[in-house]
């Protein structure tokens, strides 16, 4: 898990001007990105696609870090012992790839430190989705398949991109995705061809998850600013109406075999353009939600707040003030 | 914060107000190590990435559970991010080869040719 088609930017900003860059530099660069080439830390590098990347990947980082929240929420009451196993691998997964991707971040030059501090303080966004309860185990399978496949449709789009530690770390990232999408599959259907009761709760919780799930890839294309220089510089890979089109044709026909609905009426595939068709989510809740209106924003933070400050006297009792420091070099 | 969590161990945990903010200071996240990863014996060991760790000896521990929870791994090196000397990205032309170096290579040297034309001469 866990990028997002949708990265939050603060509003109103406007992309840094293209002028501040040498124009012989940046026609290079682009020619090196246009040729298939990946770009490298101590590489000459527009601002802009600098400022982009940091907001990308830090972003990233933070979505796994947070969204190993409510899946941990129930490790303890996992039923069994193959599951709990199987979900401690999968949330110690998600912390080792939000680390893989601080680090990716900090080749930039923002230091892991500031980018913990504008999480905290709501400045850094993270994935939606995860301002969202898990209520019962449902809602742990219905992550575990369906949260976790839009974030591999993402993920392994932006593993193409230009920015190459960017690139190693979601390969890395989503080799290890296979299982947690085997997983959470086996777990969807071992409820979806259960007991009436358990079906009943598999329906429940897809009902809840379905427009935090159309969300997940971030406003419709029309809606959304600047993204064609990000997809020239390929930091952006596919377009969100196009990512979640490709969502759709994969997972849609997967639930339905299982005889279970979506509540959504519209939702259909049209088989001319071969693209699906649905009513578009509610698009103010989803930004109320990011600016932190959702039912637990709160508690996400907090919890966080709480690790670093119960965690802080470990970490200063090891600190090393004089050792020579640097970023990660690749 | 009202106790309202689906967790129970969210609400042990007694959390403070939702505005009281929290700073990590410079430096508290530790040092950057590069590591490397040997899949099996007499194989080279390879750069696979990065931890942050507080001294060598926890960043090889960190390694470990970072970099070989799943896939084969027989040893893992560390070593702190400043200690490495590189070439400047910039400067990769300087690795281009030339036409002239093939006095380097074994392509650039053809003895097919002169022992066939000495075993044709001796015919």
């Amino acid at each position: 898990m866990y990028g997002a088609g949708y990265i939050f930017d603060e509003p109103n900003r406007k992309p840094l001007p293209e002028q501040q860059d040498d124009p012989e530099k940046l026609a290079v660069f682009e020619a090196r990105i246009a040729r298939g080439e990946k770009i490298e830390p101590g590489d000459w590098m527009p601002a802009e696609y600098r400022r982009q990347l940091i907001r990308l990947i830090e972003q990233h980082a933070h979505s796994e870090i947070i969204g190993a929240l409510p899946e941990g929420t129930w490790i303890t009451r996992a039923p069994g012992f193959k599951r709990k196993l199987a979900l401690i691998a999968k949330v110690q997964d998600e912390i080792g790839h939000g680390q893989l991707l601080y680090n990716a971040a900090e080749t930039l030059g923002k230091s892991r430190e500031t980018m913990i501090n504008d999480l905290l303080s709501g400045k850094s966004k993270y994935s939606n989705v995860f301002n969202y309860p898990a209520k019962t185990w449902a809602d742990v399978a219905v992550i575990g398949f369906l949260i976790d496949a839009a974030a591999i449709v993402n993920q392994v789009a932006n593993s193409k991109g230009s920015y190459g530690p960017y690139c190693r770390a979601l390969e890395r990232i989503c080799y290890e995705e296979s299982f947690h999408l085997k997983q959470g599959h086996d777990a969807f259907i071992e409820l979806a061809t259960g007991t009436p009761a358990q079906r009943t709760m598999l329906q429940d919780a897809l009902n809840r998850w379905w427009q935090p799930i159309m969300h997940f890839f971030g406003p419709p294309d029309k809606a959304s600013s600047h993204s064609e220089k990000l997809m020239q510089w390929k930091v952006k890979m596919a377009s969100n109406d196009d990512m979640r089109n490709q969502f759709l044709d994969m997972y849609v026909p997967k639930i339905w075999e299982l005889g279970l609905t979506l509540p959504d009426p519209a939702l259909k595939k049209n088989e001319e353009t071969k693209k699906w068709e649905y009513t578009d989510p509610d698009w103010n809740e989803f930004f109320k939600v990011i600016n932190g209106g959702g039912p637990c924003n709160e508690e996400r933070l907090q919890v966080r707040k709480w690790a670093e400050e119960n965690g802080r006297w470990v970490r200063k009792a090891l600190m090393q003030p004089g050792d020579k420091k640097a970023f990660p070099v690749a | 914060m009202s106790n309202d969590s689906l967790d129970p161990r969210v609400n042990r945990l007694k959390l403070g107000n939702a505005g009281e903010a929290v700073r990590v200071e410079e430096g508290e996240n530790w040092n950057s190590y590069e590591v490397f990863h040997q899949e099996k014996r007499g194989a080279h060991h390879e750069h696979v990435g990065c931890v942050h760790a507080p001294n060598r000896e926890l960043a090889l521990i960190f390694a470990k559970e970072q970099f070989a929870r799943r896939k084969k791994c027989v040893n893992l090196w560390v070593v702190r991010s400043a200690d490495i000397l590189a070439f400047d990205v910039e400067d990769e032309d300087m690795f281009a080869n030339n036409a002239e170096k093939n006095y380097r290579d074994a392509s650039g040297f053809k003895v097919m040719e002169k022992i066939n034309k000495y075993k044709q001469s001796k015919k």
